[in-house]
């Protein structure tokens, strides 16, 4: 009888039974580590919800329509109507001094105004703007920026007090005006940066045609290049919306922590995270709900946001 | 005059020219201004920063208020500690997810979900993680204000950016190596631990940089769960379960007091913390260009 041998004997092929499980159980082990991502979110916002749930029980929805904040003991009355104003406004303010300089900043990055060698360390400042510390950019804002702003803020006041959010005189100090300055050069690069991407992501064939046909550059950035790419130039909008209204310290050293709505934005205001940022060490019983409560308020602001601009520059990806 | 019709080059000083070389300047003007808020804090920083910058800066305490000798030797300390903290709990979780990601998931839909949530986490505000680090750890008493609170919230904001370095390190090992390796019978394990992760670590350890350096930076979610403290770290254990000084949390504090003295220390830590990002983003970008493969 001749037996061949079998895989136990000559060893080809073999695989002892531990290595297999082993191997098998690394394989899990990473997807649960992949899925502790998702759980990580999940518990972000069961955490906040629960820390928030003795508010939302007290105040309900009233909470984001109300303008009391009054954390004395016994008569406690929280509403986040100011802050969540404070919160739009200051983003806003942020977005319509970024996106002009964002999209110009992109534009001259993508085109060829400059040889790429002088192309590449300019990007690379520009993220270094991203990187620079928020609570850096306040200690700036408090010594540098605020009385560099203040004469323009006196001149807007003097000359366009007409207009309702420039009706009250400048104090001097901290308010929404520089803090919206600093939330701007804060979101420049993502503007920048995903601007630039979406032009960059534009076939070739778009510019050769549209120069082809006697264009100058510039008719064909306007009407080519910035309608192809326009989307992804929004998705960029959006997600440094996002951040604007998440920013914390930069603002919370600026804006002047003032729990009131006023439509002059010469004025000291407050954000939601700054709220938060102000209060939250020495806060206690329902203040710290009410504080969790604002934080979920944000959270679902920013979600929202975040996962629009994020369906938006994916569609662009795949476009093109 | 005949040629000069016959020509497909634009006069330069036709109307259309004019407006292209206005919208070009137009588009400069914006680079410049952009570029002029860098400068303006790196300039300042370095300024108001290196006047402060001494020995004793490294070596000693926080002077009390309006005093201006001493240091900010516990924050520095304090900051290394929370961030070391947060490393730990990031990088096993962050490079494990993204090995599932990279090698193990082909495009599943459990891996559309993972990156999808990456996202999300990191468009969370950073105050959100200071939140939750609080009432998870906190409020529920399972540790108190601390460097380990600290160092969970700060681990919240690292982990996105170093999943989708890892992913993408990962993505770039050609597959002929992973073939290679299966090719004379090495497990999956084994090709993922001694083959394509050693191949990726210059790119992982480049994301893992980057995250340190924004962790360090980072102020909100610290405020409210290291806190802060003006003394010298106790040693570990039991230091790490009690408030700890941080480098951010200097700034923000030192920033908002009337003392110059603390200014000038808040000046100094800012200065510290600029240089670090600065150091990390340019060996970072040096250290990429090396690709192994």
């Amino acid at each position: 009888m001749t037996a061949t041998p079998s895989r136990r004997q000559t060893g080809v092929g073999f695989r002892p039974h531990t290595e297999k499980t082993f191997d098998t159980g690394f394989v899990w082990l990473t997807l649960a580590f992949a899925l502790t991502i998702g759980l990580i979110l999940l518990s972000i916002a069961i955490i906040i919800t629960w820390r928030a749930w003795p508010a939302i029980q007290t105040y309900g929805l009233g909470f984001l329509f109300s303008s009391s904040w009054n954390p004395v003991k016994g008569r406690e009355e929280f509403g986040a109507l100011p802050v969540i104003y404070g919160t739009l406004v200051s983003s806003l303010i942020s977005l319509v001094i970024a996106i002009p300089l964002g999209i110009g900043t992109a534009l001259f990055l993508s085109e060829n105004f400059i040889p790429l060698k002088f192309r590449t360390p300019l990007v690379f400042l520009v993220e270094l703007l991203a990187a620079i510390p928020s609570v850096v950019y306040g200690l700036w804002g408090i010594f540098v920026l605020i009385p560099l702003v203040n004469p323009i803020a006196v001149w807007l006041h003097d000359y366009l007090g007409w207009i309702p959010i420039f009706s009250t005189p400048p104090a001097g100090g901290p308010g929404m005006f520089p803090a919206g300055i600093v939330l701007s050069i804060m979101i420049l690069p993502i503007i920048t940066a995903i601007s630039r991407d979406s032009l960059a992501c534009l076939p070739p064939d778009l510019r050769q045609a549209s120069l082809g046909l006697g264009a100058t550059r510039w008719e064909t950035i306007f009407r080519v290049l910035i309608p192809a790419a326009f989307s992804g130039i929004v998705g960029g909008i959006m997600l440094a919306l996002g951040r604007a209204m998440g920013e914390t310290m930069a603002v919370t050293m600026i804006i002047g922590n003032v729990n009131r709505i006023s439509v002059s934005i010469l004025e000291p205001a407050n954000t939601i995270s700054s709220l938060i940022a102000n209060q939250f060490a020495e806060a206690s019983g329902m203040q710290v709900a009410a504080l969790m409560y604002a934080g979920l308020v944000l959270m679902i602001l920013t979600f929202v946001v975040n996962i629009i601009a994020d369906y938006i520059v994916s569609q662009v990806k795949a476009k093109y | 005059m005949e040629s000069q019709e016959l020509s497909l080059k634009k006069k330069p000083t036709s109307p259309r020219s004019l407006i292209n070389s206005f919208w070009t300047g137009i588009a400069s003007l914006c680079m410049i201004i952009t570029l002029i808020p860098l400068f303006a804090v790196l300039v300042f920083v370095t300024l108001q920063g290196f006047r402060r910058i001494n020995f004793d800066l490294f070596t000693q305490l926080p002077p009390p208020p309006g005093l201006s000798e001493g240091g900010i030797a516990n924050a520095i300390i304090g900051t290394l500690i929370t961030v070391a903290i947060a490393t730990l709990i990031a990088v096993p979780i962050g490079v494990l997810a993204a090995v599932y990601l990279s090698e193990f998931s082909e495009g599943n839909q459990i891996a559309y979900w993972v990156r999808f949530a990456t996202n999300v986490l990191s468009g969370v505000p950073s105050i959100i993680a200071g939140v939750f680090a609080y009432g998870l750890l906190v409020a529920s008493g399972i540790v108190g204000f601390s460097a380990i609170a600290g160092g969970v919230a700060l681990s919240v904001l690292m982990l996105p950016t170093i999943i989708r370095t890892t992913d993408e390190a990962l993505q770039i090992v050609p597959q002929d190596v992973r073939w290679a390796a299966f090719g004379i019978g090495a497990y999956k394990y084994q090709t993922v631990l001694k083959i394509v992760l050693p191949a990726a670590i210059p790119s992982i350890l480049t994301g893992v940089t980057l995250a340190v350096a924004r962790a360090a930076g980072e102020t909100a979610p610290l405020i409210f769960t290291a806190l802060f403290s003006n003394f010298w770290p106790s040693p570990p254990p039991k230091g790490l379960l009690e408030p700890i000084a941080t480098l951010s949390v200097l700034v923000y504090n030192y920033a908002i007091v009337p003392f110059k003295p603390q200014q000038e220390l808040a000046w100094a830590g800012s200065l510290i913390l600029v240089l670090l990002v600065l150091i990390t983003s340019v060996t970072a970008r040096w250290a990429t260009r090396q690709k192994t493969y």
